[in-house]
């Protein structure tokens, strides 16, 4: 538990001044989840407004603005109509795996947002090994997929939740490979540590060439990871219904749903940390303010965002075979190509340093 | 083509389809299409070619320009046009003439098609682009398209 911002640390002295050690301790992990979920599901929800209002505008729409000043609790209500509403499932579901399933993936979802540091010393979960760490959680998330799918008794579900667990095997790989590129300039698995190195210039510049094909290529594969379009066929809506959730209704399919959101915003924040500084701020401008990191964090992560649903809006669905193409015969051989070269200019010294 | 001619290829029309949308993202304010109907009730203009509802013009001395030739009533496919016609005689020349009584259009029941209006060689119909054609009774949606003590424009037949 690495929390030391001042705020923070306040509250951490309180807690164990009032309290046993033992009990402080369990105290204080229990109010920074809770904290972490009520952020992070409202931030979901407004993601989702976000991408509505983004839809509409790159389809020359307006967007929800009908609920609340320019549509901004428009989410929120969906999101207290989803809860009134009643969960139904199919006769010969497998109930308990059925039932399981939304918390495997919402779980995951919200774990793999512990080890990110928001700003200087503003983290959960400071593991040393935050990369493999992440890289192992968002893979659990397709068994929920899978699991959901196939217990929901339904061939659209089943369907879909097979090309899923193709799709994300598939590019989990690339994700692994690329995020290994950057862990070979940063040295380390250490967020913090990672996040520390870029402080001579972020990784994209420092790895030039290397690292900017390593960002490309995660973006496709964070995209594809992520089950959005281009890389929609897990829920294909004009083939599939909606694919994995097909039979879910109410909070559960919301909790699908929020994971998407949140595993959207998970990709965007890998990216940031990876390649571009994290909480840093351009140039070290406000370098003296460490609680502006939050606001750099934050907004860089909204611009990778933005820069995935740039994609989902433009692009037309891939076919699975021209999935596993792009995979297996471009991204996997370039990546490994990349991982070389990368290899290569870290061992010259050729990285630029400021 | 060449492995990597293929990926230079991908990533160009990648790009350029992306620059397309970025212009829609950023021009989306002005051309936005949305129309906030009930808002704008007062300065909402409909589109000319949209599909209303079929009316017969009249101009200002009620006569229309309809013969009762019945060629829409044939053309319309399910029948949402029935014409009530009589043979009366011409005041002018004494002759016994086809005269329409009752043009008889059925709202509920059309489609939208528009054959009547290409069938009709007089241009007597055309559409309207009124819109807000809901009622409380489906008894309202028939309507009789030529007005009372309206008749046909003269030299209209030749």
């Amino acid at each position: 538990m690495n929390i030391t911002l001042s705020i923070t640390k306040n509250i951490h002295n309180w807690l164990f001044s009032i309290m046993p050690e033992g009990i402080a301790s369990i105290a204080e992990m229990v109010l920074i989840a809770v904290v972490y979920l009520a952020i992070f599901a409202v931030a979901g929800l407004y993601l989702v407004l976000l991408e509505r209002k983004v839809a509409a505008w790159f389809q020359l729409r307006i967007g929800p603005n009908r609920v609340g000043y320019w549509g901004l609790l428009q989410t929120m209500a969906d999101a207290l109509k989803l809860v009134s509403k009643e969960l139904t499932g199919t006769v010969k579901a497998d109930k308990f795996l059925y039932n399981l399933a939304p918390y495997f993936v919402i779980v995951t979802a919200l774990m793999a947002l512990a080890v990110f540091p928001f700003t200087q010393e503003f983290q959960a979960f400071d593991i040393n090994i935050g990369v493999l760490f992440l890289l192992a959680i968002s893979s659990i998330g397709v068994i929920g997929i899978l699991l959901g799918g196939w217990s929901s008794n339904n061939k659209f579900a089943l369907i879909g939740a097979m090309r899923s667990g193709v799709q994300t095997i598939s590019y989990e790989l690339s994700v692994g490979l690329s995020i290994l590129t950057m862990v070979l300039i940063s040295g380390s698995l250490q967020l913090s540590e990672i996040v520390e190195v870029q402080k001579n210039g972020w990784l994209i510049v420092q790895g030039h060439i290397p690292a900017v094909i390593a960002f490309m290529i995660f973006m496709i594969a964070g995209t594809a990871e992520t089950n959005r379009a281009p890389f929609d066929l897990v829920e294909a809506e004009s083939e599939l219904g909606a694919g994995f959730h097909t039979e879910y209704s109410g909070m559960k399919f919301a909790y699908f749903f929020l994971a998407e959101f949140i595993n959207m915003f998970i990709i965007a924040a890998i990216g940031t940390t990876l390649f571009f500084g994290g909480w840093l701020s351009p140039f070290g401008i406000t370098e003296s303010i460490p609680w502006l990191g939050v606001f750099w964090f934050v907004g860089k992560t909204l611009i990778l965002v933005f820069l995935m649903m740039w994609f989902r809006w433009t692009f037309p669905r891939l076919r699975i075979d021209q999935l596993l193409t792009l995979e297996w015969k471009y991204l996997l051989p370039l990546n490994l190509l990349n991982i070389v070269l990368m290899a290569l200019i870290v061992w010259l010294n050729l990285t630029i340093q400021f | 083509m060449s492995y990597f001619g293929n990926i230079y290829r991908g990533i160009k029309t990648l790009l350029t389809g992306m620059s397309v949308t970025g212009k829609y993202f950023l021009t989306s304010r002005k051309g936005a299409i949305t129309q906030q109907y009930p808002d704008n009730r007062d300065t909402l203009k409909m589109f000319d070619r949209f599909r209303g509802e079929v009316v017969m013009p009249h101009d200002e001395v009620n006569e229309h320009r309809c013969t009762g030739c019945q060629k829409c009533e044939i053309a319309c496919p399910n029948g949402s046009i029935e014409i009530i016609w009589d043979r009366q005689v011409d005041p002018e020349t004494g002759k016994k003439k086809k005269m329409i009584d009752q043009h008889i259009y059925h709202l509920g029941m059309c489609t939208m098609c528009g054959l009547c209006i290409e069938a009709c060689p007089t241009d007597a119909i055309k559409w309207a682009q009124n819109f807000e054609n809901s009622v409380y009774d489906r008894s309202y949606l028939t309507k009789v398209l030529n007005k009372p003590g309206s008749k046909v424009k003269a030299g209209i037949e030749d």
